[in-house]
């Protein structure tokens, strides 16, 4: 009962805790977990996968122990001090001797890579003594990685309730050189910093990379010919192309979530204002006026509404308005300067960055203002990347002088704050929808 | 000698004297615009930049051209109008106490405060390009205010 509980308090300590009235005997826990005192991250047996390959079966396992490690929600068991160094896929597991160990879960895997990856895993409640989950993947030779991250992910998801975020890419700006003049590329890689893959070459500045809902396209802001520009770059094919010269300059891109348009800001004479943009047209559509700085627009989850951030009423604010522009409303009232809003895959959140007494913050907001949460306060952090399951943001903290950025995450409670491993200085993340 | 030799020797020269050209065009940079005295010539680069002074700083957030930025800018609009052969290009930036997107629109912000204020002064709008930075091209970098307000600023680069 008392394990039992625990999964069951996992689950809601990745739902929406605020929901969560004061009625039931777990809301204490829940409250605690949301506060990042007292949350017990639920402790797990994973070990190694059995294999033909018995150093492929290690690895795979190592990656998806790495995996739900960096979650912040398992504690994993010590894989040497377990009942089973090899776990077995077809025999129901002894639960009594995994309970021993204090694992509430326990999980088994099968990874082949003769030709094809094929994976299978099955997670155990050691407690009801029943199967969670079962799940087989494969494919092609080269894609073993992404097959742990889908274990993962089942994993994940399985005891959780949430969706998974493992077997997902990160997108983000490389910085090299002295501060002065640096070279800003963009590069593309795993989550876990696996299979980092260079974009753009570095010979203009490229910036603010922004992924499509399906991940197969980015827009981001080059500095072509000199001017900032808003390109589009097809992952697949490596093709990258000028959307037009609009104005002066055209920035801050984000896509729409059917993939179909642009939202971006267009600078002319000192004002810049938001446009959107059917993706192959020429035809901008004006959506907001005025000699302010409306820039960092971003669609909500539905294509309905349009948050940016403007300058209008003095400082930096959060404003929402339709897709279609016009009849803005202030959303951020807070003390300080907000900006860079996007909203959560859900729709349910607004991640911002905001600049107050002299430090900066990365937090969440509901869409009306309200429920002010600041996850993360530093010399300077920046630039929320929002997890597909909505769970977890990415941003990027820079030290400042002649140091640079590095890439972070944290949950939406302000927990288990982890660096994202980079080759070199990184900025503006932009993480990838789920891969599968 | 066969006709062979002479017109190697010939193309030889030919490029000796095509790389004597290509060196005294590169070395058009303003050091050689100093005359024998250490001033800079009149209507040079250099005099642009020594004796006039090619950039404008702004207070946080602000694009409002200080007294100081004015008369920089008087000065600047004298020497262009004077000069009405250079091209020029009003480059905009930012600290790095903003955020990316929002100090680019700022930088052209700042960088379209300058070019009014150039036309104002009788600078022919035909000749003013401009281009934001944003916060990505700082020239001093530490932690304080004293490199901040350095990088808050907006140059005028003249070819």
């Amino acid at each position: 009962m008392k394990l039992l509980n625990r999964r069951a308090v996992l689950k809601l300590g990745t739902s929406c805790a605020a929901f969560i009235a004061a009625t039931s005997p777990v809301l204490a826990l829940v409250k605690i977990t949301v506060t990042g005192g007292n949350f017990t991250p639920l402790p797990i047996a994973i070990p190694d996968f059995a294999s033909a390959n018995s150093a492929f079966g290690r690895e795979m396992s190592d990656i998806v122990r790495s995996d739900l490690k960096s979650s912040g929600l398992f504690s994993l068991i010590d894989p040497a001090s377990l009942p089973l160094l090899v776990g077995n896929i077809s025999a129901n597991p002894d639960f009594a001797s995994w309970r021993t160990t204090g694992a509430d879960a326990v999980v088994m895997g099968q990874v082949e890579n003769a030709g094809q990856v094929q994976g299978s895993v099955r997670v155990w409640d050691t407690q009801a003594a029943e199967q969670v989950v079962g799940k087989s993947y494969s494919a092609s030779g080269n894609a073993s990685r992404r097959i742990a991250h889908q274990m993962s992910d089942a994993i994940y998801s399985s005891l959780t309730g949430e969706g998974g975020y493992f077997d997902t890419k990160v997108v983000y700006v490389a910085e090299s050189g002295p501060k002065a003049n640096r070279t800003k590329r963009l590069a593309i890689m795993d989550l876990d910093g696996a299979n980092t893959q260079y974009l753009t070459s570095g010979k203009t500045l490229t910036l603010t990379p922004r992924f499509s809902s399906n991940g197969k396209l980015l827009t981001y802001l080059n500095f072509d010919n000199g001017q900032p520009r808003v390109f589009l770059l097809d992952l697949a094919s490596g093709r990258q192309q000028n959307i037009g010269n609009f104005g002066q300059m055209t920035f801050s891109p984000r896509f729409s979530p059917d993939g179909r348009s642009l939202v971006f800001s267009v600078e002319q004479g000192g004002a810049t204002n938001l446009y959107s943009l059917a993706i192959g047209s020429n035809k901008p559509i004006q959506l907001t006026s005025g000699s302010a700085i409306d820039t960092g627009g971003c669609y909500s989850p539905d294509g309905q509404k349009i948050i940016f951030e403007s300058d209008r009423g003095g400082s930096q604010q959060i404003y929402i308005m339709g897709a279609g522009g016009g009849g803005a409303q202030r959303v951020s009232y807070g003390k300080g300067s907000y900006s860079t809003p996007v909203f959560s895959p859900k729709g349910d959140l607004i991640a911002f960055t905001k600049q107050s007494n002299g430090q900066f913050h990365v937090g969440t907001m509901k869409p009306d203002g309200s429920g002010e949460r600041v996850l993360v306060s530093s010399f300077h952090a920046e630039g929320p990347s929002w997890s597909p399951n909505g769970k977890v943001i990415m941003f990027f903290r820079d030290p400042g002088g002649n140091s640079g950025p590095q890439l972070y995450s944290v949950d939406i409670w302000g927990r288990n704050e982890q660096k994202i491993p980079t080759q070199g200085f990184a900025s503006d993340p932009a993480w990838s929808p789920l891969l599968s | 000698m066969n006709p062979k030799t002479i017109m190697s020797i010939f193309f030889r020269a030919l490029a000796m004297l095509g790389l004597v050209i290509f060196v005294s065009a590169c070395a058009r940079t303003p050091a050689t615009d100093l005359n024998a005295s250490g001033t800079a010539a009149a209507g040079s680069q250099q005099e642009f930049l020594v004796t006039v002074g090619d950039r404008v700083f702004f207070e946080t957030g602000s694009s409002v051209i200080s007294a100081t930025g004015q008369q920089t800018l008087d000065k600047q609009a004298a020497w262009l109008n004077r000069y009405s052969n250079y091209r020029i290009l009003i480059e905009g930036h930012a600290d790095e106490r903003g955020t990316r997107e929002y100090n680019i629109a700022l930088g052209a912000r700042r960088a379209a405060a300058v070019v009014n204020y150039l036309i104002s002064r009788g600078v022919s709008a035909n000749r003013i390009t401009s281009k934001s930075f944003g916060k990505e091209r700082p020239v001093a970098v530490c932690n304080d205010i004293s490199c901040w307000s350095q990088n808050r600023r907006a140059v005028t680069v003249v070819n």
